[in-house]
């Protein structure tokens, strides 16, 4: 078998144990590759412990820029020997495997199919350092100077890069270059290169590398959160810890040292609800962070805020469900649940990002949507936009840009006498005017209640005061559909009969394949989704192709499920493609998938629907 | 329950306090619970409390959960805002309100239902962080709405309506107060005006979780024989710790009482909390002393009533987030928007 040649396309797979200090080694590999111009995509697949048990750190070397999970690893760098048979069972033919070879292994645990290279990280970090913990996390920095010269990673970018994660930190810096230059060292008087190369381009642009988490909670601050209440739960705490520490950094009073914050670790997510529903009721920006369990124990409170119309923002960074599920892999599987959170006839806005630079974006319009639509508001992200960082465009901010606060009368609008009615749809758009607590001595006092009521917010149990009621929330959802982000159109370069709805993560996976498709002269249009309720637009898309292929990331196709929901579409008309399995989609699995479908399509002309 | 509305005109006679309001102008809409119900007795204390505290009431929010007594905030000052939210979810609710604007006072308002039941977990939490709020659970046992089922804090052996028994040994709120660090602590009796007035006034002057329990009972379906929350047997076992006067910080203090008699604890804003006939044993500054107090007054069958225990110099949530002193409802961009010279420089140290 004749070794993978590749330059700067490949995919290198590190197993490693976690708790072993690999993942800030792994980091900076990944950005070490960045540095020299070559876009990367790293993934965690970790478990639901802290220690001891296998963890992998997937990066895909891409210089054409596909950031989506390639699926399958040309070099496998094999820390663990627990999942060792597993992990070099599944290199690619071809492959290269990196271990430490301090102790000898038996011949049976190799394959004839791959190149094996072997550095004693184990011998040379014990002549090195005495102390076990130090041996444990140079010999990760060693493997990675070992790779940096088989890959041919330039050493100035990776001291550079270790000087700015230890700046200031002298006595840590000088022994990660050392341990740097012995993995170096041995490498280039021991080591052949291999057919895998890292070579300088400049396809990085000016993009940033950051989590989904991290950005949605930057986006939270500039959109003016002010109250955040959560509770912990994989995959969404890194968000909360994230919005504390830009807060502590960017929402301090100069002057007097006090918060323009408040952070409430609460008691369970019912609580947290709880306490963004009593702020966005009393007018403070609040929001929270939590995964699909969340959501589950949250729906009573959020009934009560689409009821009473109050103004709160969700981000759900999805993981496996039901139940528990799976808390360390991902899926797009609350969209429905979401959709219609809590009993009765309930509809609520949802948003979805494509990555960490829409994270950004959405998680400060949402709080802007939440105040304008007087709803809740839910950012459905994922476990892969949420916990890996992602290379995607710089975050941006409009000086200018005033928080829009929806339909708040103030204390001389009352004051001058303006008619208020908390429930009264004054301008025909189904969204009311409201009051925040302690406006008015006298004015625009209303009693809020998750009962029904007529307009000027009196309980009341008539039909028809209920009917006009929930009616007028139906208007308020058709009104949200043209503020949301609106769907993106990506045409094929010839007339397509067929379409391609997807959503959120499933991105960049989407953008690869349909470029597959089209060389294989596969031609489809493809239109994402940004929010829900689905706008105009994704009608006519729909309208306008024989048949629409939903691309998603759950079992039961629930985007296509609203879809024919809200637009009362011929399902046939719309076509599963569904991966569920707790990895991040691919472009090959896509492409298959449509492929097939298409294939069949090209030899029975008419509508498959129309088969008998 | 009447079907008579309430007139709107006031007599002009009517006494006005020193922000210009009549006792009237700090009701609510005509109550619908069975009448001799404690719960209204409550609604009238907390008019009564407020009027004669100078309250704006539309500087007020009334936060209630789910039940009887949480339908009682449409029954008193009517022109603060109120939310009427979801059953034992008041606590978070109130949380969430108290964080977006410290400037309010917030009533909450509760039942034992609503809190010693489904929403236990929210009544502690609330209470150990220390949200600055009066936190009133009217407590008759039972659940009136569905019609007599025990609630969590009926006592062991007392008898339902329907003559059924309660096995379970019961939840006693005040305990946990004391126990989860509220700075103020409570109980009363709905059927004692001059005992709760002065104690829901010193509660809303206080600085912190201020919880008060009061004892009301359901004239429907826990006020027989057999029951422990009825009328007559409260007033048989009602050992009453102290009186307490309420002096406010703009009252001059005329009555001299000799040494001894009586113990004065000054809150934050100011107003004293005159402390009459209490006993020699009891120091309400002292949280364990209280405790022992209460279960030394339970182990001989006394319900005991009053001030139980202040922390005049407690510190609230917003104390312990360091937050800023204007209400963050009222901060804007300018306040709260790093800008996008801040957001060129986190995106430089993402490359």
């Amino acid at each position: 078998m004749k070794p993978i040649e590749a330059t700067n396309d490949f995919v290198v797979k590190f197993a490693n144990i976690n708790g072993s200090g690999s993942a800030s080694a792994n980091e900076l590999f990944a950005k070490c590759i960045l540095r020299m111009g070559v876009p990367v995509s790293p993934r965690n697949i970790f478990p639901s412990n802290i220690q001891g048990l296998p963890t992998w750190y997937e990066v895909r070397v891409s210089e054409q820029g596909w950031l989506g999970r390639r699926g399958g690893y040309d070099l496998l760098v094999a820390m663990n020997p627990q999942t060792w048979d597993a992990d070099v069972k599944g290199l690619a033919p071809g492959g290269y495997l990196f271990y430490d070879n301090s102790k000898p292994l038996p011949k049976s645990k190799f394959r004839d199919d791959i190149t094996v290279i072997g550095v004693p990280l184990t011998d040379i970090a014990n002549h090195t350092w005495d102390d076990p913990r130090q041996r444990q996390l140079f010999k990760n920095i060693m493997y990675l100077g070992a790779l940096s010269v088989l890959l041919g990673i330039e050493r100035e970018v990776v001291v550079a890069l270790i000087g700015e994660q230890y700046k200031g930190k002298q006595a840590l810096l000088e022994p990660n270059v050392h341990a740097l230059d012995l993995g170096r060292g041995y490498a280039e008087k021991n080591l052949q290169p291999m057919g895998l190369k890292v070579e300088r381009r400049d396809n990085v642009g000016d993009r940033v590398f950051v989590d989904g988490n991290s950005a949605a909670a930057l986006g939270m601050v500039y959109g003016g959160a002010t109250v955040c209440a959560w509770y912990p739960i994989t995959p969404s705490s890194s968000l909360a810890e994230a919005f504390q520490k830009y807060c502590a950094k960017l929402r301090v009073d100069p002057e007097t040292g006090k918060h323009r914050y408040a952070i409430v670790q609460a008691e369970d997510e019912i609580a947290s609800i709880g306490i963004v529903t009593g702020a966005g009721w009393n007018g403070a920006r609040a929001f929270t962070a939590t995964s699909g369990p969340g959501i589950s124990l949250m729906n009573e409170i959020i009934g009560l805020a689409y009821f009473a119309e109050i103004p709160v923002t969700i981000v759900d960074v999805q993981r496996g469900g039901p139940s528990t599920g799976m808390p360390t892999r991902t899926q797009q599987s609350d969209v429905a649940f979401c959709a219609h959170a809590s009993h009765g006839d309930t509809n609520h806005v949802l948003l979805f990002p494509e990555d960490p630079h829409e994270c950004f974006e959405f998680a400060a319009k949402a709080l802007d949507l939440a105040d304008r639509l007087q709803t809740p508001v839910f950012m459905l992200s994922d476990l892969d936009i949420g916990m890996n960082q992602r290379l995607c465009q710089p975050f941006a901010w409009d000086d200018a840009r005033r928080y829009d606060r929806g339909k708040v009368l103030t204390t001389e609008q009352l004051e001058a006498g303006v008619p208020f009615g908390r429930y009264r749809d004054v301008d025909g758009d189904g969204i009311p005017y409201r009051t925040y607590p302690g406006t008015h001595p006298t004015r625009g006092g209303f009693f809020t209640r998750g009962t029904s009521k007529n307009a000027d917010a009196k309980y009341s149990e008539k039909g028809e005061d209920y009917v006009e009621n929930v009616q007028r929330l139906q208007r308020k959802l058709a009104t949200a559909k043209a503020l949301l982000p609106q769907p993106v159109l990506h045409r094929a370069p010839h007339a397509a009969r067929h379409g391609a709805i997807y959503f959120g993560s499933t991105s960049p996976s989407m953008a690869e394949a349909i470029a597959k498709l089209d060389a294989d002269g596969m031609h489809i249009d493809a239109l994402r989704v940004c929010g829900y309720p689905f706008a105009d637009p994704v009608r006519e898309f729909i309208d306008a192709h024989d048949q629409v292929f939903v691309v998603e990331q759950n079992r039961d196709a629930q985007l296509r499920s609203l879809l024919i929901e809200q637009f009362e579409i011929d399902p046939a008309r719309l076509v599963r493609i569904l991966h569920f399995d707790g990895t991040p989609i691919t472009a090959r699995f896509i492409a298959k998938a449509i492929g097939e479908r298409m294939g069949k399509a090209e030899v029975t002309p008419i509508r498959d629907d129309k088969v008998a | 329950m009447t079907y008579l509305p309430k007139p709107k005109l006031h007599h002009p006679s009517l006494q006005r306090n020193a922000v210009g309001f009549t006792r009237r102008d700090y009701e609510g809409a005509i109550s619908t619970l069975c009448a001799g119900c404690g719960h209204d007795s409550i609604s009238a204390a907390i008019i009564q409390a407020c009027w004669e505290l100078d309250v704006q009431p539309h500087r007020v929010a009334k936060i209630s959960g789910i039940g009887c007594s949480s339908k009682t905030p449409t029954y008193f000052l009517s022109a603060s805002h109120g939310f009427n939210a979801v059953h034992g979810r008041m606590p978070s609710v109130l949380t969430g309100a108290n964080l977006a604007n410290r400037e309010l006072m917030y009533l909450g308002i509760s039942g034992d239902g609503d809190s010693a039941s489904i929403g236990i977990g929210q009544f502690v939490h609330a209470i150990r962080r220390g949200v600055d709020m009066v936190y009133i659970v009217e407590n008759n046992g039972v659940y009136g709405l569905t019609k007599g089922q025990f609630s969590a804090t009926a006592d062991q052996g007392s008898k339902s309506k329907k003559g059924a028994i309660n096995t379970d040994a019961p939840v006693d709120m005040v305990g946990m107060a004391l126990q989860l660090g509220a700075s103020f602590v409570a109980r009363s009796f709905s059927g004692d005006k001059t005992q709760l007035v002065p104690i829901l006034k010193a509660a809303m002057s206080h600085k912190g979780a201020a919880f008060v329990d009061v004892l009301s009972p359901c004239v429907a379906f826990n006020n027989h024989p057999g029951s422990t929350k009825s009328y007559d047997y409260i007033r048989e076992h009602n050992h009453a710790l102290c009186r307490m006067d309420f002096i406010s910080p703009r009252d001059e203090i005329t009555v001299e009482y000799p040494p001894g008699e009586l113990r004065e604890v000054r809150q934050h804003d100011g107003s004293v909390l005159r402390l009459r006939k209490l006993p020699e044993s009891h120091d309400t500054g002292d949280r364990v002393a209280a405790m022992n107090y209460l279960h030394a007054c339970q182990a001989r069958g006394e319900i005991v009533t009053g001030l139980l225990y202040v922390d005049a110099e407690a510190a609230d949530l917003h104390a312990h987030l360091d937050t800023v002193p204007a209400a963050f409802n009222t901060l804007g961009e300018r306040e709260l928007c790093p800008g996008s010279a801040a957001l060129a420089k986190i995106n430089a140290s993402l490359r």
